[in-house]
């Protein structure tokens, strides 16, 4: 019998189903692992398997089989979501588009070996490395306050049970009582996202405790939207909210988990709710691969390939890119430049000219939604800005409800987008 | 002798013409001979396999009760598409050209008078105040013919259209205030976007993401929109 190579493959590919634990890892496709299933992570996974047809071996490593999307988790505080509409599975990525999704920590990156070992104890090799870890907390940051503390004084900065717990120790306040919120210094996740907690606090407020105060200590001068989000405070929420920025002290703060208090200036309060958003870092897994210069992983903005090593990207809230704020819109789009750029390496397709655009809306009360985006390039140096927008004071209500209503569009887009 | 029904066409043919047809309603009637099979219009016209056609002209696509849309259709009519007399024009010419997975299983009209004429006859069966409200014969902006005859690169499109699937899902399915695009028929597309392109439309992010594209880009983004279903 004469064995054509059509032939030859059809066979080939029938062992290859009968015996799969002996032909694991060895038929020669190329390797992609990407360490992180967010918006960054499962997207990349999603565009390298969906484009590549079949080509890259693509492994995506997440420790959590329901992930809890970071945004859209301050609606879920003030009573706009279910915890459950913001929930998500791996199972169509593993299912449609053939991803081997592995539920378990990165715990160690050889890149020399070009091998990720997992807390599981076992070790996968790659041919490209994408890390999409999120944020980590710097230690020390917020004085009296470390993660074994996040209980009594929760963050909630990565959504899921810490989230549903500062939810339940707000409806607990006293009548009266006091939520306090230490907001992060700069560069961190979502620069809205503080801000649009302290209104969904103080809608949720509203209804159950009216006469309660919500107190923040910032050490930013300035921050996102200000001019927005102070207006809609005086609007829906006047006299509840008190910011005390950096020249009353805002930037000199301490808690004590055990007695409840937070310390602003010397000044000691005590408080009934603290939400501590410490100071942060690129997730760990970033600095265990040596690839951190300070806090986060510079990363070239054509590809966003690692400016330490070529053969790991780096995407989203973990990368230093440039001018891109640390956001799921922004890891979405990195990672649509970023699965091109390793199709192009590993087999050859076409690339194109890295493009990256960002929104970020916020609710601000019922219907009046806010938003601020902007478009940017790739250049030598830095992901740039090209143009950009932000909503305005004294728009009108329709206006308002579209842009929320646009926001609800866009959270069913994106997570289509990144969980197929 | 005049009938009640044609004296209430010249009446509205009257308050059409404003907004510039050039057709004529009685040859209209003779054209529409064509369409009998399928659509009925006029006093307690019903569905058939088409929809019954009272009301359409100057009206939202996809209203009429009772009727089943193809999924090109409704996608359309989602993303706010009126039957004004140049969109009207564009389907009629070329039913499956323009709207790709329409239902309608007719070849077209490819005289400009039929069509015309056909339109006009249709107008008779519209209320004023539809018509009154239609937008006027004229496109919130013009394009150039070489603009609208680039012919778009599907390969490029899909890459560019990923920036879009942040927001809008390749599915077609849609939520809140992000509509489907994808079937839209290329025309439309084009407009769409060089009109926020031109901050004609209002949407921010729209005209930003528009703006960023040049007439090549957004023809390949239309040429691979329409084909998706």
């Amino acid at each position: 019998m004469k064995l054509t190579r059509r032939a030859f493959i059809g066979t080939t590919a029938a062992a290859s189903l009968s015996a799969p634990l002996v032909n694991a890892g060895g038929h020669g496709r190329p390797k992609v692992v990407v360490i992180g299933g967010g918006a960054g992570g499962a997207t990349a996974a999603r565009y390298i398997a969906k484009d590549s047809k079949g080509e890259i071996d693509v492994t995506l490593v997440e420790p959590s089989r329901e992930y809890y999307t970071c945004f859209f988790s301050n609606l879920y505080l003030g009573g706009f979501r279910s915890m459950d509409s913001i929930g998500h599975s791996y199972g169509t990525l593993a299912a449609e588009y053939g991803i081997n999704v592995v539920h378990d920590w990165a715990v160690g990156i050889d890149r020399g070996a070009k091998t990720v070992t997992l807390a599981g104890g076992s070790t996968m090799n790659y041919d490209r490395l994408i890390l999409s870890p999120g944020i980590d907390f710097i230690d020390g940051s917020v004085p009296g306050w470390d993660v074994s503390s996040q209980n009594a004084m929760p963050h909630a900065y990565k959504a899921g049970s810490q989230t549903e717990l500062l939810k339940r120790q707000i409806e607990s306040m006293p009548q009266g009582g006091v939520y306090a919120m230490v907001a992060p210094p700069n560069p961190y996740r979502c620069p809205p996202g503080p801000y649009e907690r302290v209104s969904m606090v103080a809608h949720l407020l509203k209804e159950i405790n009216p006469t309660a105060k919500i107190l923040i200590a910032d050490p930013k001068p300035k921050f996102s939207k200000q001019g927005l989000f102070e207006e809609g405070w005086q609007k829906h929420y006047g006299g509840m909210i008190e910011r005390i920025g950096p020249d009353f002290g805002g930037d000199n703060v301490s808690v004590d988990a055990g007695a409840m208090t937070v310390t602003i200036d010397g000044s000691v309060e005590k408080v009934d709710v603290c939400n501590v958003i410490p100071a942060m870092k690129a997730g760990r897994i970033c600095e265990i691969a040596g690839i951190t210069e300070g806090n986060w992983a510079p990363v070239s903005a054509h590809t966003m390939q690692s400016r330490i090593d070529e053969n790991i990207h780096v995407l989203g809230d973990a990368s230093a890119q440039g001018d891109m704020p640390k956001s799921g819109f922004s890891a979405n789009s990195q990672a649509k430049v970023a699965a091109m750029a390793v199709r192009g390496a590993l087999t050859g397709s076409k690339v194109f000219p890295a493009k990256f655009s960002n929104t970020c809306w916020s609710l601000v009360d019922t219907d009046d939604g806010i938003k601020v985006g902007a478009t940017y390039k790739a250049t030598d140096e830095k992901i740039a800005k090209v143009d950009g927008f932000v909503s305005k004071t004294g728009e009108d209500a329709a206006l308002r409800k579209a842009t929320y209503e646009e926001s609800i569009g866009w959270y069913a887009g994106i997570t289509s987008d990144m969980f197929g | 002798m005049k009938t009640l029904l044609s004296m209430a066409a010249t009446i509205l043919f009257g308050v059409y013409a404003s907004t510039a047809v050039a057709g004529d309603p009685e040859k209209g009637a003779k054209v529409f001979k064509k369409c009998k099979a399928c659509h009925a219009v006029g006093d307690g016209a019903k569905n058939k396999v088409g929809p019954q056609l009272n009301n359409i002209v100057g009206n939202a696509a996809g209203v009429v009760e009772g009727y089943k849309y193809s999924k090109a259709l409704a996608a359309q009519a989602d993303a706010g598409l009126i039957w004004d007399e140049a969109a009207l024009s564009e389907f009629l010419k070329k039913p499956k050209a323009y709207m790709p997975g329409t239902k309608m299983s007719f070849s077209g009209l490819k005289k400009e008078t039929d069509r015309d004429n056909l339109i006009a006859y249709l107008a008779t069966f519209s209320d004023a105040d539809t018509l009154a409200a239609a937008p006027a014969d004229e496109r919130e902006i013009t394009l150039s013919d070489a603009t609208l005859s680039i012919e778009g690169d599907v390969a490029y499109g899909e890459y560019l259209a990923s920036d879009c699937q942040t927001c809008h899902q390749v599915s077609g399915a849609s939520e809140g205030g992000v509509p489907a695009i994808v079937g839209w028929p290329r025309v439309e597309f084009v407009y769409a976007m060089h009109a926020y392109k031109q901050k004609v439309r209002p949407n921010p992010v729209m005209q930003m993401m528009a703006g960023g594209l040049g007439d090549e880009e957004i023809a390949a983004l239309a040429a691979y929109f329409e084909g998706l279903e």
